[in-house]
């Protein structure tokens, strides 16, 4: 039987999400404090069609980290979560318009909170192929009603395989569609991320290739961003469960010299995420006390040497700084007189053959270099540069100090990140080299002077080249196993579902990794047991012995 | 003396990174003993350089490295020696021998401001306060070398080895100490030597000889040196002494080698589920922070002493160290212990698990987010270790693949990559060693994607063929010719330590250190490398952009016309060197040692 379609009079996107209805200001609509603009309305849209249901799993698994990041991070956060592919259908739209089948609104936009969690509990098994053109539209109506036009940031998250036909469109094709959607996501300033998951091995056809190349046409509009990932592992690490802001560490001038400069602005690439601080507990407070809030405030006095009972007040310390066994008295004032206080900028200093800079002397995490955007002249002129340092080996060394005031200046190698998409403008990464003081040169035996027992025998080398040969995670034909890009944290992981069991039950244990963040932390059983001889070889071919005269 | 001992003021994060931070944990003591024979006084390298000494080359050395060793290591202790010397100074009152130090220091003692001044200027009144001369000489029954070592290993007698690592280093141009003297005189005097030199070791005492080689004559390890320092069999082939064409090579590779190895930790590596093997870790490339400091009372200069309370927020009493953490989620208070929070940590038994092998380009530039940490191979707990590991770094290096594996520190469990390290050699000795390098990966938690944030509707702009031709004439105008990363000073350190030597000597002078890292604006004034970067400013910006820039700024009130006139005064300025008399004067050539030179021209490319 045909599926129910809108009435041709009416494209659905014209009627889904054109009308523009003032949000309903609902009475328990709660104006969080700080909502400002770091909030965030989300909508989750997960895929439960039968192709999904080996994957149910890690869509919750990661749906879930997010939400347990919100209820640390991101208190005031709203989240929905719609389904699609399942047996039911219940949204407004197909309420209020007809079509729509197969998508269930499982929880409507609200502040994150045990229940959101709730929703993502138990994902039924849908019966359907998902349409996921459908699923965005009645998410962005969600958005578009809740918000309108707030200030709140907001976002679509899909997550699918991508792998049934779409229906048709009543009027023109399905492009179209997508551009009406584009269209409607940036006049509401809304974004999407999709991450298409097909585990490897999936056959790829035609109706694939249609499915993705709709989704890139999101990314071409700007609206979307696509990944794709074949494993449950990468599946975890694709979408991100914290929202960072980003924010520059500089803006300014590129000088190449005192007469030619190209601005620039400079951003965080990566930074590790750290495991949360928690607070020390007091256990003081009365149990009846509902508002108590159990910190524990941490109290430094100075005192005197020869008088242990005296507390030095603040204006009476100076700082000390050592040098070998004498401390240097000297004061802020005197200090700030004569320190080193390089000016604020960026400049070059040239550029070197890529081979002078050893990958291991990389000192720091990354910063991205990106033209200022929406200056032209500086996207070519950063286009042209990182594209010929790209052709020729080379890369730039630069000095850096991003802002006044600056104890010291970062020096550091610029390479160039030529982009593979076409609406994001060429850049350049940016890493911190050692200075002189960092380096220490020790020598270590060169492995040819080794004598003849701490060197591999002809059947060991080629033992050993097997196995890095087969042990291989990079495949062809497939994406790359384990990219950190697409690999989380394990241990964060861990502990916000630690957390998560410790506010049920507070007595309880950390849980056992599970399996997919085992692949993290240990080779995959499957590849090790279909590489069993190999492996073997290796061991049967190396011998090795615990020294009897060393204790552990 | 420490501000935080405890280390009270670190985040929960940072316990136990000892990946970033290397502990102070063995401290080190440290005699130089400096052979001061007249030969080590007679000019060491070819008659057209500039004629130096090997003394003055180890003068220098020592300095340096005391530098360092303030900076970074200030609680070692060195005491600095002289040996076949014609005044003495030491507690035995033994012949030949000069301790040499400065007041207010003992003679094994952490380095100070005063010793480093005096002892880097201490060739000037050598020849006048403590002499030299020929010490091992026949007809006489006086051994200084033997002296040397008996003065050197009383000043070790402090301080236990358990806790501390005790190294004597000899500086030496004399191979063969004992060839002036014939017979049994001579039998006699380099057995009690090398039972000396072995009753110093049997205290756990280690000793090491700096070797430097003549320019006509090659230091020979096996006349006795071998001996004394007990190689055995291929270690003697393997000591090869610091010698070379330039004595700045040479310096080079006395640096190198007074620098203790010092491993961070040993690591099981398990490569499959039966072979599992030993490696060490280094610390080759650390930041150098500038020193702690310390609270003191301003009016007596004492230091202060910290104390800490914990006080109830709630109650505002006072509390024990608290046991307990919490976090807030979903406004609920859920508490863990801190035994719980070390047992979530920890994901991982195995110190280093191999994973597999990627291509090395998979490793992206943005992959990084610490600094490296080297790996050699360790044979004293699990025999066989090594082997298995010059099979892997070679099977590694020759298909170009680097191996992934899973770091389990109980604490900053990561993924990293292994890198393998072909060893580089030069002139001036082992400039990478050969094994892996660990490099920390970020996870997806930790990688962000600033270059979408502003994406241009429609297509973004590139830059055309033409462009890019022009951007590689600059490429190739403002090339840095034999760049290296260990040439630059960290100016801001510099400064820091510039300042606290000058106070703690009590000069009113504040230093001027030069900063390396600011760019040759003299260079980048040369016509050549101005017509590149002008023609490439044109293809990119427009040959109005200039103009454009002026009338914007002439709004502004004409500072751009400022600047033009001080970039014309800068170019006007440069082409009035003579770089082609400076290149014969061999000027260029020190600042290729130095620092960095551009190719600036094409005609003086063949003189460098």
């Amino acid at each position: 039987s045909m599926p129910p379609r809108p009435p041709p009079s009416r494209a659905r996107n014209s009627r889904g999400i054109n009308r523009r209805r003032r949000p309903r200001r609902r009475p328990d609509f709660p104006t969080p404090r700080g909502m400002a603009r770091n909030k965030e309305g989300l909508v989750l849209l997960l895929d439960v069609g039968p192709s999904m249901h080996r994957a149910l799993q890690e869509v919750k698994n990661v749906c879930t980290t997010l939400l347990r990041k919100k209820l640390v991070f991101h208190r005031s956060d709203e989240v929905g979560v719609v389904l699609f592919g399942t047996k039911e259908t219940h949204n407004d739209l197909a309420r209020e318009l007809g079509g729509y089948k197969h998508v269930l609104v499982k929880h409507d936009i609200k502040v994150v909170d045990e229940e959101t969690k709730n929703a993502l509990e138990n994902l039924p098994r849908g019966t359907a192929p998902g349409d996921f053109l459908d699923a965005i539209v009645v998410g962005l109506d969600m958005l578009i009603k809740r918000f309108g036009d707030t200030k709140a940031k907001q976002r679509l998250c899909l997550i699918t395989d991508a792998q049934h036909l779409l229906r048709d469109p009543p009027q023109g094709t399905k492009e179209d569609q997508v551009d009406t959607i584009a269209d409607q996501m940036k006049k509401h300033d809304i974004k999407m991320d999709c991450i298409v998951f097909r585990e490897s091995g999936v056959q790829h056809n035609s109706v694939m290739d249609e499915n993705d190349r709709l989704l890139y046409h999101f990314r071409d509009r700007s609206v979307a961003k696509v990944v794709q990932v074949d494993t449950p592992t990468a599946l975890l690490g694709a979408l991100k469960t914290r929202n960072v802001l980003p924010v520059t560490i500089f803006r300014g001038d590129l000088e190449v010299s005192s007469t030619f400069k190209i601005k620039v602005w400079a951003y965080k690439k990566t930074s590790e995420e750290k495991f949360p601080t928690l607070k020390k507990y007091s256990d003081k407070a009365p149990p009846s006390d509902q508002f108590a809030s159990h910190e524990v405030k941490v109290d430094y006095e100075y005192k005197s040497i020869l008088e242990p009972d005296t507390v030095v007040p603040p204006d009476q310390r100076i700082k000390g700084y050592l040098y070998g066994p004498q401390v240097v008295p000297i004061s802020s004032a005197e200090w700030e007189a004569v320190k080193f206080k390089p000016e604020k900028g960026v400049k070059l200093l040239g550029f070197a053959d890529r081979s002078s800079i050893p990958r291991s002397y990389f000192m720091k995490d990354v910063n991205s270099f990106v033209p200022e955007p929406g200056n032209t002249k500086a996207i070519v002129a950063v286009s042209a540069l990182a594209r010929a340092m790209q052709e020729m080996n080379k890369v730039a060394i630069l000095r850096c100090v991003w802002r006044q005031n600056q104890a010291n200046v970062a020096f550091g190698v610029l390479t160039p990140n030529i982009s593979s998409v076409n609406n994001v403008p060429d850049s350049f990464y940016f890493n911190i080299l050692p200075f002189a003081e960092d380096i220490r040169d020790f020598p270590f035996r060169s492995f040819s002077s080794l004598p003849p027992s701490s060197q591999p025998t002809e059947e060991q080398q080629e033992a050993a080249d097997n196995l890095v040969k087969m042990l291989d995670l990079a495949p062809p034909g497939r994406e790359e196993i384990l990219r950190p890009d697409f690999t989380p944290n394990p241990m964060l992981e861990r502990f916000y579902s630690y957390l998560d069991l410790k506010s049920k039950q507070p007595d309880a244990n950390p849980p056992p990794l599970d399996s997919c963040l085992r692949r993290i932390t240990e080779p995959d059983p499957d590849v090790i047991n279909y590489r069993a001889p190999l492996i073997q070889n290796l061991g049967k071919s190396f011998e090795l012995k615990e020294n009897p005269k060393v204790k552990y | 003396m420490d501000l935080d001992p405890e280390g009270i003021f670190r985040d929960d994060s940072d316990e136990d990174d000892d990946n970033l931070h290397e502990r102070e944990a063995n401290k080190e003591m440290v005699v130089y003993l400096i052979d001061a024979s007249p030969r080590m006084f007679t000019p060491a390298n070819a008659p057209d350089e500039k004629q130096e000494t090997h003394f003055h080359t180890i003068v220098n050395c020592i300095t340096q490295s005391l530098k360092m060793q303030i900076i970074g290591r200030s609680r070692d202790e060195v005491a600095i020696c002289f040996f076949n010397t014609k005044e003495k100074k030491n507690l035995q009152e033994l012949a030949g021998v000069y301790v040499y130090n400065v007041t207010e220091r003992e003679q094994l003692d952490r380095p100070d401001a005063r010793l480093i001044k005096e002892f880097s200027c201490v060739e000037d009144s050598f020849m006048n306060n403590i002499g030299s001369r020929y010490g091992i000489t026949s007809g006489s029954r006086e051994n200084t070398l033997y002296n040397a070592l008996w003065v050197a290993q009383a000043l070790l007698r402090k301080g236990s080895v358990k806790t501390v690592s005790k190294r004597i280093l000899i500086f030496t141009n004399e191979d063969d100490p004992f060839g002036g003297i014939t017979g049994a005189a001579k039998t006699d005097m380099i057995r009690t030597t090398i039972q000396r030199a072995k009753d110093a070791q049997d205290l756990g005492l280690s000793i090491e000889l700096l070797p430097l080689s003549r320019p006509d004559e090659d230091f020979n390890m096996s006349l006795f040196y071998a001996d004394l320092i007990g190689l055995e069999g291929d270690e003697v082939v393997q000591y090869v002494p610091s010698a070379g064409e330039k004595l700045e090579d040479m310096t080079d590779q006395l640096r190198k080698r007074m620098m203790k190895k010092r491993k961070v930790k040993t690591l099981s590596f398990a490569i499959t589920n039966d072979v599992c093997i030993e490696v060490n870790t280094y610390a080759l490339i650390r930041p150098t922070a500038p020193g702690t400091i310390t609270w003191l009372d301003s009016i007596s200069n004492l230091p202060l002493k910290t104390e800490r309370s914990f006080i109830c927020n709630d109650t505002g009493a006072l509390l024990q160290a608290p046991q307990e953490r919490f976090q807030l989620y979903n406004d609920k208070v859920v508490k863990f212990s801190v035994r719980e929070l070390s047992d979530v940590k920890r994901v991982s038994s195995h110190h280093l698990r191999l994973l597999g092998f990627k291509p090395l380009d998979c490793l992206k530039d943005y992959h990084n987010l610490s600094p490296s940490t080297f790996i050699y191979p360790s044979d004293e707990q699990i025999f066989g270790s090594t082997r298995v590991f010059v099979a892997l770094h070679s099977s590694m290096l020759r298909l170009g693949r680097f191996a992934l594996a899973f770091y389990g520190t109980p604490t900053r469990p990561r993924l990293v990559a292994l890198v393998a390290q072909e060893e580089v050699i030069s002139s001036s000795g082992q400039d990478e060693p050969p094994g892996m390098h660990m490099i920390y990966l970020p996870y997806s938690d930790d990688v962000r994607y600033p270059e979408e944030v502003h994406l241009t509707s429609g297509d973004a702009p590139r830059a055309t063929d033409e462009q890019i031709k022009k951007a590689s004439n600059l490429l190739r105008r403002i090339d840095l010719k034999h760049f290296s990363v260990s040439h630059f000073a960290n100016p801001g350190l510099q400064k820091h330590y510039g300042i606290l030597e000058a106070l703690a000597l009590g000069e009113d002078e504040m230093p001027d250190i030069k900063d390396e890292t600011l760019p040759d604006e003299e260079g980048l004034a040369r016509p050549g490398v101005v017509k590149a970067i002008e023609e490439f400013k044109a293809a990119v910006f427009g040959e109005n952009y200039d103009q454009e820039e002026a009338e914007a700024a002439a709004a502004k009130g004409g500072a751009s016309k400022k600047r033009k006139a001080i970039a014309d005064a800068a170019s006007q300025k440069s082409a009035a060197y003579d770089w082609a008399d400076l290149a014969d004067n061999g000027k260029i050539r020190k600042l290729l040692l130095d620092k960095l030179v551009f190719c600036w021209s094409p005609t003086l490319q063949p003189m460098l």
